[in-house]
């Protein structure tokens, strides 16, 4: 511990804590831009300058040391004279609409404008160069006369390990771009959206589908039905000002209703016929000497990944619909013709916690009906809009189930939404099919926590099952290069694109930096879904009824004819430049 | 100032290949050297296209952008190749004030390429430097190895002519 003065009182701290660090310790706030706790660490955006008694010049707080002795002042007039300056002179090159700006009321840059008593946006205006929106991606928008070249999004590309994107030409002249400024849609981008939830202005967003989807709703033609991952219920109160990990499946449901869909519900029923699928799949490989380890197929990050990076690996993947799509296609075929409804006026929404989804929508064999399984894919930011653009007054509303048969789920569907989770779903089956017994403890917690890889082993029926777990895609680059290399020693693995899985996905509520440096908030939101499988009184995929039925209704067995029709994939080998 | 991306088709050679790959698998072991590597491959091809970079990025185990990032904050990168003929007008400031961007404005027009550019023949190559120490012979120009002084706009065609053939 170090004995250090802040404002004057005497505060004792870790030795090797920023200054930064050393102040929130103390309950003193220091404002921030750039800096991103574990993300980004850089020290270029000069908003948390302090004044360090002895100290040739203000210093800045998210890289600087402490030392025994060290005196610092926070908020002095040469701090705050400083600060403003400096959102100034952003501000002269920022483009202010923020009226119309898809973040404006989540924009730190605005926040600390209003701060620090920012009067005149225009007071350094000069110079300014105007750049193209980039609209390529099916998934995002990228529009740099709103960056502030703060490369919280280049971090954030460099932690998934593919670093598509970076700061080109310097000076003045500096911007965020790829490789040869080519467009986002011609790299080896794998729409992840982290870029998008790190990003502290409007410089990144999602690509906004909204409008297609209130479009169906007013259709009297279409049949709308929407379906909410698993992760949804754990984050869209957040939206609404609530707590980080407040489990909101009822009013979200009722939100829902209330919008106009026709029928709300579960994709949590899809992942249990995943589950089903997999396992399959999985059993069907051991026996005939398919290619292993299989991996997991739920995340269409990382299947982009996937074929980008490790093209050659494709047949390890799983050739399994993600839930989302396995969910269209089974309302497009056995739901439509259940209900006499031509698919062609079936419009199916998913509600994701991911922007990749955007993408996997538009991949080539996902139409089991011939139409699109899925029409449009909404990431939970994009619900929140049309939430509030609806007029529905969220944390009011009363707690709604979903509608059945679909609106099923088991608690092990719902943990789909954490690293470690589809893995242990898939133990809970797969140990009970193989021993015949009744599985009683079905937590296996060796798969759970925040860790980028995860291992376990475990005996089943007198054979050992070695299994690993990677989420964020620089994680999954260990585990690839061990197949790559032909010293993998796991038989299944499961992999999401994005860091703690769907719960900290790209197309989750974006939360401030500051509220980053104090909550877990991929802890937080995987807990509110552990608890809801410990509450639910289901908690085996192959338990779910609506799947059951399905089965019995209509595709026959997992891995049937009919089920590969419906609920399998392909993929492509992608370019990597 | 943003560097220019040439559109000229790639040329490179077995051997100039040959010569990269000996270079990054000397140095492909420590990432710090991405900056030497690149500084070799200027030297091997006479300037850096998405060809080369890509086989940079591949070979040094870097994204190609952190690649085309560094190509693009150093001046000493080009990302547009050096033609036959390269010319190099002088804006140092003796050079300046006599009027030497006229010199450049002439040689643009008549060749069609701006500063860091080369024509679509890979013939002449222009850049514009700084001061070569030639002041008395205000306002100069060097192509390849040859040095012309004490120009006017009016000399320019002459000049070219001579390298046209």
């Amino acid at each position: 511990m170090v004995n250090i003065k802040i404002n004057d009182k005497s505060y004792s701290v870790p030795k090797g804590s920023t200054i930064l660090e050393a102040a929130r310790y103390a309950g003193i706030e220091i404002p921030t831009l750039c800096y991103l706790k574990d993300i980004n660490e850089i020290g270029a955006c000069r908003i948390c300058m302090v004044d360090v008694k002895g100290a040739r010049s203000l210093v800045t707080a998210c890289v600087f040391p402490v030392a025994e002795g060290m005196e610092i002042y926070t908020n002095t007039e040469k701090v705050r004279h400083s600060r403003k300056m400096t959102l100034e002179l952003i501000l002269s090159t920022h483009d202010r609409k923020c009226l119309s700006c898809v973040r404006s009321g989540t924009c730190e840059l605005q926040k600390l404008c209003k701060e620090f008593g920012v009067e005149d946006e225009g007071r350094f205006d000069g110079e300014i160069i105007k750049y193209n929106f980039d609209d390529s991606a099916a998934h995002m928008v990228r529009d740099n006369n709103k960056c502030i070249v703060c490369r919280r999004c280049i971090a954030a590309c460099d932690q998934q390990g593919i670093s598509v994107i970076g700061a080109n030409a310097r000076g003045f002249d500096t911007h965020v771009s790829s490789a040869f400024d080519k467009d986002l849609a011609d790299v080896s981008c794998i729409s992840c959206g982290q870029c998008i939830v790190n990003c502290p202005t409007g410089a990144i967003v999602e690509k906004d589908n909204t409008a297609e989807v209130f479009a169906a709703i007013n259709d009297p033609e279409k049949f709308v039905i929407v379906q909410t991952a698993p992760s949804i219920r754990a984050t869209l109160g957040e939206a609404f000002g609530m707590s980080v990990g407040t489990n909101v499946e009822g009013k979200m449901v009722a939100a829902l209703r209330r919008l106009g869909f026709d029928k709300v519900f579960d994709t949590d029923f899809a992942a249990d016929l995943t589950i089903m699928e997999e396992a399959n799949e999985l059993l069907d490989r051991v026996q005939n000497g398919g290619t292993l380890p299989m991996i997991t197929s739920c995340s269409p990050g990382w299947i982009n990944y996937c074929e980008h990076y490790y093209p050659e690996q494709i047949p390890h993947l799983s050739t399994c619909k993600s839930p989302q799509q396995m969910f269209g296609a089974v309302m497009k075929t056995y739901y439509a013709e259940k209900m006499g409804i031509d698919p062609k006026n079936m419009f199916v929404v998913g509600i994701m916690p991911c922007t990749a989804k955007k993408f996997e929508t538009k991949r080539d064999d996902q139409a089991a009906s011939g139409y699109p399984d899925v029409d449009v894919a909404l990431t939970t930011r994009e619900l929140a809009r049309m939430i509030e653009t609806a007029g529905i007054f969220f944390p009011h509303l009363p707690d709604e189930t979903f509608d059945q048969p679909f609106g099923e789920s088991t608690g092990a569907s719902t943990i789909f939404g954490a690293t470690g989770g589809v893995m242990e779903a898939a133990l809970r089956t797969a140990v009970e099919k193989l021993t015949g017994e009744t599985l009683e403890d079905v937590d296996f917690t060796a798969v759970r926590g925040m860790d980028g890889v995860k291992e376990a082993e475990y005996d089943v029926a007198g054979k050992k099952i070695k299994v690993a777990i990677a989420s964020g895609t620089k994680n999954a680059k260990v585990l690839m290069d061990q197949i790559k290399a032909g010293t993998s020693e796991y038989l299944f693995i499961e992999i999401m694109g994005c860091p703690g899985g769907c719960i900290n996905g790209g197309g989750q509520p974006i939360q401030h930096a500051v509220v980053r440096n104090f909550v877990d908030l991929k802890a937080r939101r995987a807990e509110a879904l552990y608890t809801a499988d410990r509450n639910n009184a289901v908690r085996k995929s192959h338990e779910n009824e609506a799947v059951k039925t399905l089965y019995t209704e209509y595709l026959g067995k997992p891995g049937s004819h009919k089920a590969h029709d419906i609920l399998h994939t392909s993929y492509v080998a992608r370019k990597k430049y | 100032m943003l560097k220019k991306i040439s559109s000229i088709p790639f040329k490179g050679t077995k051997e100039q290949e040959e010569q990269l790959m000996a270079v990054i698998e000397a140095n492909k072991d420590d990432k710090s050297m991405l900056m030497h590597v690149m500084q070799e491959a200027q030297g091997i091809y006479g300037y850096l296209p998405y060809e080369v970079q890509v086989m940079i990025a591949e070979g040094m185990d870097v994204s190609l952008e952190k690649v085309y990032g560094v190509s693009t904050f150093y001046a000493q990168f080009s990302l547009s190749p050096k033609g036959e003929y390269n010319i190099s007008v002088c804006l140092g400031t003796a050079c300046y004030v006599k009027g030497a961007q006229d010199l450049v404005d002439r040689i643009s027009e008549k060749l069609g390429i701006g500063p860091d550019e080369c024509t679509a023949d890979g013939k002449f190559s222009l850049e514009a430097c700084r001061c070569i120490g030639a002041c008395g012979l205000a306002p100069v120009l060097t192509v390849n190895d040859e040095v012309y002084g004490k120009l006017t706009g009016d000399d320019i065609p002459g000049i070219l002519e001579k390298y046209m053939a």
